[in-house]
This record gives structure tokens, sequence and C-alpha cells, in this order.
């Protein structure tokens, strides 16, 4: 793999490769010293369009625990404001070699233009409502630490599908696993002719028993004034998920930044069938992962990269 | 005059032994075609056309020389927006295309809406147009939808018709009277239909290939209420009115119920629609963002079959140059447009002749039609015609953009296609406007 630019483009097999590293990765993090020196070297540009405060600070630490010297360009403050254009911008960051650059940008497409203009590899932080391929693989392997398998798994993902590229990224990678999902929210929030991604789409909550993980979203004040729904209330009447409507037995997952009180009712947010700080963890060993898997995994050439020393774990040695 | 190019030296050859394909005139026999001071001067039987001293002698044999197409519908950036294109590089790329003619729109920077801005383009094309171009000017002011052009004095002053083009004219009121002043005013009004609330923040269509990337529609009714609401206005105001670049199953039928109703009403479609999807779009890729967006291969069909049964009258290019910088961006970021002045008849040939889709005599008659709406008559390749002759090797296959563009941008949706049928030389309003770089001609001393 060179890139990762959306879980449309990955493979089961590639999936299972990273979600097998994650784990290993999840090894370290439980020991003392939580740094392998695998990425010793090699620099990694974050490169953000858009506020992004767990993505951003997930991919910083991921790659500093790879021992990666990282750079972090956010869109305030930087030549971006200036009107340079991401090409110009992504020549100027190509200039100082680094091994990989992960963007977010708030246009669908833009991580594969910087491919195309980079020797990197890229990884899709988020772009646009396209796709966030880190979040669906971290939220993936969340679910496979409390269960073997997704195959069969019913998932329900609620809320406003129309401008989440988490729900896009999700609905390909849980069928990929090979869960059933099923898109939940008002029509005005469901995009005309999603169902051929192989999903359902249910405008209510009425089947929602039938989901063994509810994942919901976040709703955004700004669809108010669109007219996309009529008030944060009747929303929230109609697709909170709160203790009444989630089962006992359910998961909740929940991409974050939660709206206390919209999507999630606060009771759910803090029950045991929570995963939404798990999600948090799975989201630096992922990254890790990925970060392992396109810059130092199997298939591709590692020019002078020291023995590693006795004391760290031996994954990252070629398969 | 409505149509204004530069004058140069009238053309002087004889094409031997060429197919001549002209379905006005019923001409569908191999001849040697002779032009003389720029006019059509004999069909001769093959081999049946002396030398004539000072004419170029064209070895035609195996060659289409049709007549050569106009376009009623492109954008030459005149005046403001001279990175992307200008009068020469525009109808150079036009006579590429094997146009004869073509209508410019008025969406330029200061936009066409006065007899000051359309005089000056004029003057330029005097000096600057390959082939005779005809000038749109504006509906409103500044194409703010709100306020009429100097409509009669524009139409004194040259305007073939009127437009907003890039914009609907989103207020029924404005558009009703515009079509009231149109009888004083003479002229067709051409409409870009679009309604403004329902495509708000859309720039693919919408369907399952948006759904999938998170982009957001402009949904096929969008342009078919429209359409409908501006048949009506036309119907009450028994106005004649010209509708752009159809893109939608919905609009087809929408234009084919005006017409049997009896509004005065003609259309056209662009080759990318007849002949891409927004499949394409699943690509990320600028070159196909364009204002109507490809839509889906039911929309498509409905065009194709639009454009056999005649529903659709004319073929337009919509030729939207712009520059690198202003596509090599994400695509929702990216300028709306594609250029297709260059590859019009190739890829309808390409796509839908050589597949038994559409007759050629149907995509002649649809390519050369398409100054009628606007009162230019369709070119016919008869004894005493001025010249206006497209030489096409059909055979000849080519690779889009390998060796460049006329065209002063290289946005074509095409890029990349190996297509079949190589305009090798146009002549325009008598006069040689373009010949292919490696076609090689032999003078007859």
């Amino acid at each position: 793999m060179k890139h990762l630019l959306g879980v449309e483009e990955l493979s089961r097999e590639e999936m299972d490769r990273i979600l097998e590293r994650a784990e290993s990765f999840a090894e370290v993090g439980r020991r003392d010293i939580k740094k392998v020196p695998t990425l010793r070297g090699r620099t990694i540009v974050n490169l953000f369009y858009e506020a992004s405060t767990r993505t951003l600070s997930s991919f910083e630490l991921a790659a500093k625990r790879l021992s990666a010297d990282v750079v972090s360009v956010k869109s305030a403050g930087s030549s971006v404001d200036k009107g340079e254009s991401l090409k110009d911008t992504v020549a100027t960051l190509s200039a100082y070699d680094p091994a990989a650059i992960v963007i977010r940008s708030p246009y669908a497409g833009a991580a594969q233009l910087v491919a195309g203009w980079t020797e990197a590899s890229v990884i899709n932080a988020g772009d646009g409502k396209h796709e966030h391929p880190t979040q669906a693989l971290l939220d993936v392997f969340t679910l496979l630490q409390r269960m073997d398998s997704l195959d069969g798994t019913g998932i329900w993902i609620v809320g406003d599908v129309l401008h989440s590229r988490v729900a896009r990224s999700c609905l390909l990678a849980f069928r990929k696993m090979g869960a059933r999902v099923t898109l939940c929210g008002p029509p005005t929030l469901i995009p005309r002719g999603i169902e051929a991604l192989g999903c359902e789409v249910s405008y209510d909550l009425d089947g929602l028993s039938e989901a063994d993980v509810v994942y919901a979203l976040r709703m955004q004040r700004e669809r108010m004034s669109e007219s996309f729904v009529p008030s944060l209330r009747e929303y929230a009447a109609r697709y909170q998920i709160d203790s009444r409507r989630l089962g006992p037995r359910q998961l909740l997952m929940h991409p974050g930044p939660v709206n206390r009180g919209v999507e999630l009712a606060p009771e759910v947010i803090d029950s045991p069938q929570s995963l939404i700080t798990a999600q948090v963890e799975s989201g630096l060993v992922v990254r890790m992962a990925i970060l392992y898997e396109l810059l130092a995994g199997s298939d591709r050439s590692q020019p002078e990269r020291g023995p590693a020393p006795a004391d760290t774990p031996t994954i990252g040695q070629p398969a | 005059m409505t149509l204004v190019c530069r004058s140069g030296p009238p053309a002087n050859l004889v094409v031997r032994g060429a197919r001549v394909f002209d379905p006005r005139t019923g001409l569908d026999d191999p001849r040697d075609l002779v032009i003389r001071e720029g006019e059509i001067a004999e069909l001769a039987e093959p081999g049946g056309a002396p030398e004539i001293e000072g004419a170029e002698s064209v070895e035609g044999e195996g060659l289409l020389a049709l007549p050569a197409f106009v376009d009623p519908h492109v954008h030459l950036r005149v005046p403001g927006q001279e990175h992307k294109e200008d009068l020469e590089t525009g109808t150079r790329s036009a006579a590429a295309g094997g146009y004869c003619a073509v209508i410019g729109m008025a969406n330029t920077s200061p936009p066409i809406d006065s007899a000051a801005v359309l005089g000056s383009v004029r003057e330029r094309a005097e000096r600057e147009a390959s082939i005779p171009v005809g000038f749109i000017a504006n509906v409103t002011r500044g194409m703010d939808g709100a306020e009429l052009t100097e409509m009669a004095e524009l139409r004194d002053s040259g305007a073939i018709g009127y437009s907003d083009d890039g914009l609907p004219i989103a207020n029924a009121r404005v558009l009703r009277r515009a079509l009231q002043y149109q009888r004083l005013a003479g002229g067709l009004i051409a409409l870009h239909e679009e309604d403004p609330e329902l495509s708000s923040g859309g720039v693919m269509h919408e369907g399952e290939v948006s759904a999938a990337l998170g982009m957001a529609g402009v949904p096929a009714v969008s342009e078919s209420t429209m359409i409908a609401r501006d048949c009506s206005l036309a119907l009450y105001e028994d106005a004649p009115i010209h509708v752009q670049h159809l893109s939608a199953r919905a609009s087809v039928e929408e234009v084919a119920r005006a017409k049997a109703a009896g509004v005065r009403i003609t259309c056209e479609a662009t080759p990318h629609h007849l002949t891409l999807t927004d499949e394409a779009v699943r690509s990320l890729d600028a070159r196909f963002k364009m204002n109507p967006p490809l839509r889906s291969e039911d929309d498509r069909q409905a065009l194709i079959e639009g454009l056999r049964d005649g529903t659709i009258d004319c073929i337009a290019t919509d030729h939207a140059p712009h520059a690198a910088e202003e596509k090599e961006v994400p695509f929702e970021e990216a300028a709306w447009g594609v250029t297709g002045l260059e590859t019009a008849f190739a890829a309808l040939y390409t796509d839908l002749v050589l597949p038994g889709v559409l007759t050629l005599e149907r995509l002649i008659e649809r390519l050369t039609c398409g100054g009628e709406p606007f009162g230019i008559e369709a070119p016919r390749i008869e004894s005493g015609a001025a010249a206006d002759v497209a030489l096409i090797d059909p055979e000849q296959m080519w690779t889009v953009g390998e060796e460049g563009y006329e065209s002063r941008s290289y946005n074509n949706c095409f890029a990349g296609r190996e297509l079949h049928g190589r305009v090798l030389m146009t002549v325009a309003a008598g006069q040689v406007a373009y010949r292919q770089r490696s076609f090689a001609l032999g003078v007859a001393s």
C-alpha cells in the first residue's frame, strides 16, 4: 500500500493487515515505554484545512510513538490563508521530503489530488463529505475488541448521513467486514441513491432493536437554518438515542464530538455500552498501524532502517 | 450583419474525389469539389474537375466533405478572461473542430450588457476571428437577473440574441418582461435553465454517484421545473425561446410537451451530455465538472432519443475554457465547464455514429443547424454558395490532447481518449480557416 485515500479502495486483506498490526501496537501501548523507533528520521506532515482536535492529535501522537518527526500545518496562520493553492502548498511541503502527508480538507478528492502531486504516501484524514477512512478503520478495530467478527452484525448508523464522511467510510468498512448496515435519519439528511452502496434505509427508529451496534452521528446546529430539520427539539424527539431506545445488549458508538442532549442522551454516553472513549483509544493504535503499513510495511523497500533495539517488539519485521 | 470575422484571401481549391455528404441537398457521392474565390463553383464527377491555376489541389479520396458546423453556444472569454481564451484561439479551436460559425456567450468580465462592450468585441472579432462569430448580449444588466439591458439598442448594434447564460433568470417577472420586450427588439432569448434554489450548493448530478462521493447534488428537476415555467411564459407571451444545454430526461419531456402544445421553442444538447454520465465523476477529476452536470445513463439515453426524433434541434458544445489552475483543484472548488469544439464531431462520431446509435446524416444535420434559431442558415454544399466546408478523415484515429489544443485551455473531458474522425481542413465563409498540421497539401502549379 502506498496511500490510504478511502475505504472504497481498500481490500479486505489490507484491512485485516492494518487491524492485526493495530492489535500489536495496542500491546505496546500497555507498556511503560510506549515509543518504538520504527520511523526514526522520517518526516510526517499533517496538513489540516479544517479544525480538528481528535484526528489531528491522534495522528501527531501516532507519529511520535513511531519516532517520526512531525510537523502539523493548520489552515490558520499558514500560506493556505494567503491564497496559495493546494498544489503549491503540497509542492512546498514536499521539499522537506516527507515520508507521509496526512491531509484533511473540506473538499472531496483532495487527498487523491495530493497523491498525484507528491512522492510521499498520502493519508486521507477526511476529504469533504466523501471519506474518513482512518475513522472507519478505528471503528472496526473498536468493535473487534468486543466481538470476534462483524459477520452478520447489524449496525445502524443514525443521524445526518448527508453531511457525514464518517457515515460513508463506516458504511463501506462495515460492509467489507460482513456487517449489515442500516442508515437512519430524516429523509432530508439521507442522500438520494445511497442504497446503491448496499445498505438499508430507515426514516425512523422503529426497527432499531434489531441492531447489535448503534452508531450515532453528530447533528450540526447549522442544519436547522438550511431547512434540513425544523428544530433540534424535533430532531431529538425522533432520533435521539437514549436509555429508552438503546437496548441493554446494544453497543453505542459516536465519532465525536458529541452534542450532549441532541443525538445522544447524557445517560447513554456514560453507560457501559458506550464505546466512545474506546474509539479514541483505538484511534491512536490504528493510526500507528496505518503509518506503519504505508511507510514500513512488508511490500515497501526500507533503505537503511537500523535493526530494532532488543527491547522493542518485533512487529515491523518484513513478513 | 450579425456575424463578424477578419477578412483574408478567399479560398481557391479543388478537393478531389471526397465523399461530399450534405443531408440538406441530398448529395452523398464522391465529387470533385471546386472552390473558387471562396465560393463553391462546381461539384464535378470524380476526375471531372480541371486543374485550376493558383488553386490548391487536395487529394480527397476516402475523406468526407461536409457542410461545416455551426455552434450556437461557446464561451470566447472576451473581454476580461483572455487567460482562458480569446477570439483568435477560440475561433481557431472552432475551425479545428470543423466549425464555420459560432455564437459567443455574454458572461464575460465585464459582461456584454451594453452596446459599448458589444461594439468593442465585435471590432476585435473583425481583427482576430478566423471564422464568423455572432455575439449574444445579456438579458439583464450585469447579469443581475433584475433589470433588462437595452435590448433594442443591443440588437441594432449587432447582438444575435440575448442570454444570461451561466446564470438562470430566476425571477419569472423579469423573464416575462424580457419576452415581451423581445417583440420590439427582435432577436432570440437563450435560456440557461436552472432553479438556483434547487441546485444551490450542488456540484454534480444528484444520484447514486453523488451519494457515494458525498458531494452535494444538482437534481434534474432544478432544470426541468424551470423549463416548464419558461415554456408556460413563452406560450402565454407567444414569444420564441431557445433552451440551452438540456441534460435530463425530464427536460427533454418538458420540451417535447411544449413543442406539441405549440410553444415556439428550440433547444440544444452538448456532446458531453450525449456521450458521458455522472459515472465519470467517480474519478473526482474536475475535467468532468460542468453546468448542467453529467447525468445518469437514463438521462443520456433520453437526450440521444431527443436528438434522433427532433425534440432536440441542435448540438452545442458549450465550449467553456478554463485555465489549468482553475481546474487543478478539488472537484468542488473547480471552475464549471469543459472545452469541446475540437472534439465535438469525433466524440459523437465515435460514441454514437460508429456503434450505430445515430446516423451520420442526423449527426451532420444537428451539428450544422445550430445557427437557425438565431436566423443563421445552415451551410449547404451547392454551386454558388459561400464555401463552408469541413474536410474530415473518418478513418483517422487520434488521441485527444496528445498534440495539444488550438484552444488556449485544455480542460477537455475527452482528453486521453482515442477517437475516430479527424478534421483535416475547414473552410469558413469562403476562407481557409484551419488545416491540420500533418495534413500536407499539394499546390497545383
